[in-house]
């Protein structure tokens, strides 16, 4: 099949296993340019693997991925990043101990040789983050002394701001409050709006995420087994589905423990 | 915690009435000093002078401040590289051991190997550097947590030590003498300028450089900082070397200085012991993250103070360790309570 020019990223076949465990079967996905799918998944569906490899942080066994048309091996998270797919992890990859502006150019800091250039970081960090309506007061401020929400939003800022075209959010709102998790599903409309990237959001529970997404997959069993626009589809469809999935697993499980302990 | 999500000033409303100008001034002053961590040692830095001064004249004649920078420099430096590691989340008990050998293959190099001065200088830094390389691979790859790994090279040095030197002393190289062994240490304040040259480099190193930033990062957050594809293993064993090389170059400085190549130089555990407690006094957390290298600087200041100003009293030597051990505890308690007050506190 070939690749509509559309198409931000291409996932084809991907199929990844550790050991005597296979996390990803056999999976097929595909993001359009400018959009925001939701990617759903149980604990255990193989998300993080799936995030992992999409990250270049591992490599696929099997199957091919395609970015912008054209088909990428992904040999590292550099890599991954200089072709446009950037990643922010449920468990922020921000360092507490650093100001907001060393965070936002963690490992793409502006120096001014041998010296950091933290002059030129903080004007542009503050610059940035006004500009995407992250409002944080004073950007040398530690980041262990703001909120979810804020760190969030500035691990995503931070995603942005380094050229990224395909932004995989991983958890966004895990852990986070309603006023918190407004802040974060704002910015993303923000981006949503602009069009200049597109968005995979991962997420466990996906009440919140569905009012900012255009499509929805499911990935059950190391496999997407749905995917349907968000309009064509409803929190009712996707429950069913997943506590269908946990129904059958237990049954299965109970059918498995009665064949091993008679 | 307050959580002001876009909201600019705070409402106003329960703010206390904001104090006078000039005291605001003082108290914003007095703030942004105690907020740093090196504030609090220095504080005891001075209040040991002003104590010791009073309590016996000579304290502060040139003779004795020079020695205490004696005291002070040798283990600074390795306490400079102690820092550093420790900040990236890894510590190393052998670097005594490293600046007790390193006069030794210096004088190996010279005597049995006819290499000139410089070079056999240089060699044994760079034989350090391997030390620190090979702890660090066995720690990173080999995933042995840095406390054993550098355990089981502190013997291993100590070993080839004892065995290469038959645990004699020997005498300072022939061609060292003159011009090089008074720059490397035997001049009055060569030590200390080294030591204040060092200091100063790799504050700024920790500070204002992407080194010092991704050591930080991979102390403070090890997961999230390979996760912005800053490369872990690479950090740390930089640190690893970092650390030897400057253990070295402390224990060349120590064998110029007191004349002579001596397998005792840095007293085994001893200048590693001191230099981590210089470290922690100093503010930098064993946890990793955080850290200051001028905080180790007035650490072990502060300690070579207690030391010096206990024997110019006439106080027995054996109460200075019963100080030491109580200055680590509360220094490390208090550390703890202020940054959680830190972490808490005003933005």
């Amino acid at each position: 099949m070939e690749a509509a020019p559309t198409q931000a990223l291409r996932v084809e076949n991907i199929a990844k296993r550790f050991g005597a465990l296979t996390a990803l079967r056999d999976v097929n996905l595909h993001l359009n340019q400018g959009e925001v799918l939701g990617l759903i998944g149980d604990n255990g569906a193989g998300k993080s693997t799936l995030i992992k490899i999409l990250s270049g942080f591992h490599k696929p066994d099997e199957g091919r991925i395609l970015v912008e048309g054209e088909e990428v091996a992904l040999r590292s998270v550099e890599h991954a990043r200089q072709v446009g797919i950037d990643t922010v992890y449920q468990d922020l990859a921000l360092v507490n101990e650093l100001s907001v502006y060393h965070n936002m150019f963690l490992n793409r800091e502006k120096i001014r040789w041998p010296l950091l250039n933290n002059r030129l970081m903080r004007r542009l960090a503050k610059q940035h983050l006004d500009d995407m309506g992250v409002n944080i007061q004073d950007v040398t401020v530690e980041v262990a002394k703001l909120s979810g929400g804020q760190r969030q939003a500035i691990a995503v800022a931070r995603s942005v701001y380094s050229d990224a075209r395909i932004l995989l959010l991983d958890e966004p709102l895990a852990a986070m409050g309603a006023k918190e998790g407004t802040l974060i599903l704002d910015l993303i409309s923000d981006l949503k709006a602009r069009g200049t990237v597109s968005i995979i959001i991962i997420a466990h529970n996906y009440a919140q995420v569905l009012q900012v997404c255009d499509r929805v997959n499911v990935l059950q069993h190391g496999e997407i087994t749905f995917d349907k626009p968000t309009s064509q589809t409803s929190q009712q469809e996707l429950t069913d589905l997943v506590v269908a999935e946990y129904r059958a697993g237990r049954a299965a499980r109970a059918a498995n423990n009665r064949r091993s302990n008679p | 915690m307050s959580d002001t999500i876009a909201s600019p000033a705070a409402t106003g409303a329960d703010q206390p009435e904001p104090p006078r100008p000039a005291r605001r001034v003082l108290r914003t002053a007095t703030d942004a000093f105690l907020r740093r961590r090196e504030a609090s040692v220095l504080l005891v830095a001075i209040g040991l002078v002003v104590y010791f001064q009073a309590s016996t004249p000579i304290f502060l004649t040139t003779d004795n401040l020079r020695n205490i920078a004696q005291a002070t420099a040798p283990t600074a430096i390795v306490a400079v590289g102690i820092v550093l590691l420790l900040v990236s989340g890894e510590i190393d008990v052998s670097v005594g051991m490293v600046a007790a050998l390193a006069p030794y293959l210096m004088h190996y190099a010279i005597d049995l190997y006819s290499i000139p001065a410089i070079p056999a200088i240089l060699l044994a830094l760079v034989i350090a550097a391997g030390i620190g390389f090979v702890n660090g691979f066995i720690t990173i790859r080999l995933k042995v947590p840095s406390f054993v790994t550098t355990l089981g090279t502190f013997y291993l040095l100590y070993g080839v030590l004892l065995t290469t030197s038959h645990a004699y002393p020997v005498a300072i190289p022939e061609p060292t003498k003159g011009n090089i062994q008074t720059w490397l240490g035997a001049g009055d304040w060569a030590t200390l300028a080294w030591c204040l040259l060092v200091v100063a480099i790799f504050h700024i190193v920790l500070t204002q450089t992407r080194w010092g930033l991704h050591t930080i990062s991979v102390g403070g957050n090890p997961l999230g900082a390979t996760e912005a594809g800053i490369r872990a293993t690479r950090v740390k064993t930089g640190n690893f070397m970092i650390v030897s090389v400057l253990g070295a170059f402390a224990g060349l400085l120590e064998a110029f200085r007191i004349n002579s190549i001596d397998p005792n130089i840095g007293g085994g555990t001893r200048i590693t012991f001191t230099a981590i407690a210089a470290a922690v006094i100093g503010g930098t957390a064993l946890a990793g993250g955080s850290g200051t290298v001028i905080g180790a600087l007035l650490g072990m200041l502060v300690l070579a103070e207690l030391q010096n100003g206990f024997n110019l009293l006439g106080i027995s030597a054996n109460s200075f360790f019963l100080i030491q051990g109580i200055a680590i505890l509360a220094s490390m308690i208090a550390n703890q309570y202020l940054s959680r007050l830190r972490r808490a506190g005003r933005t």
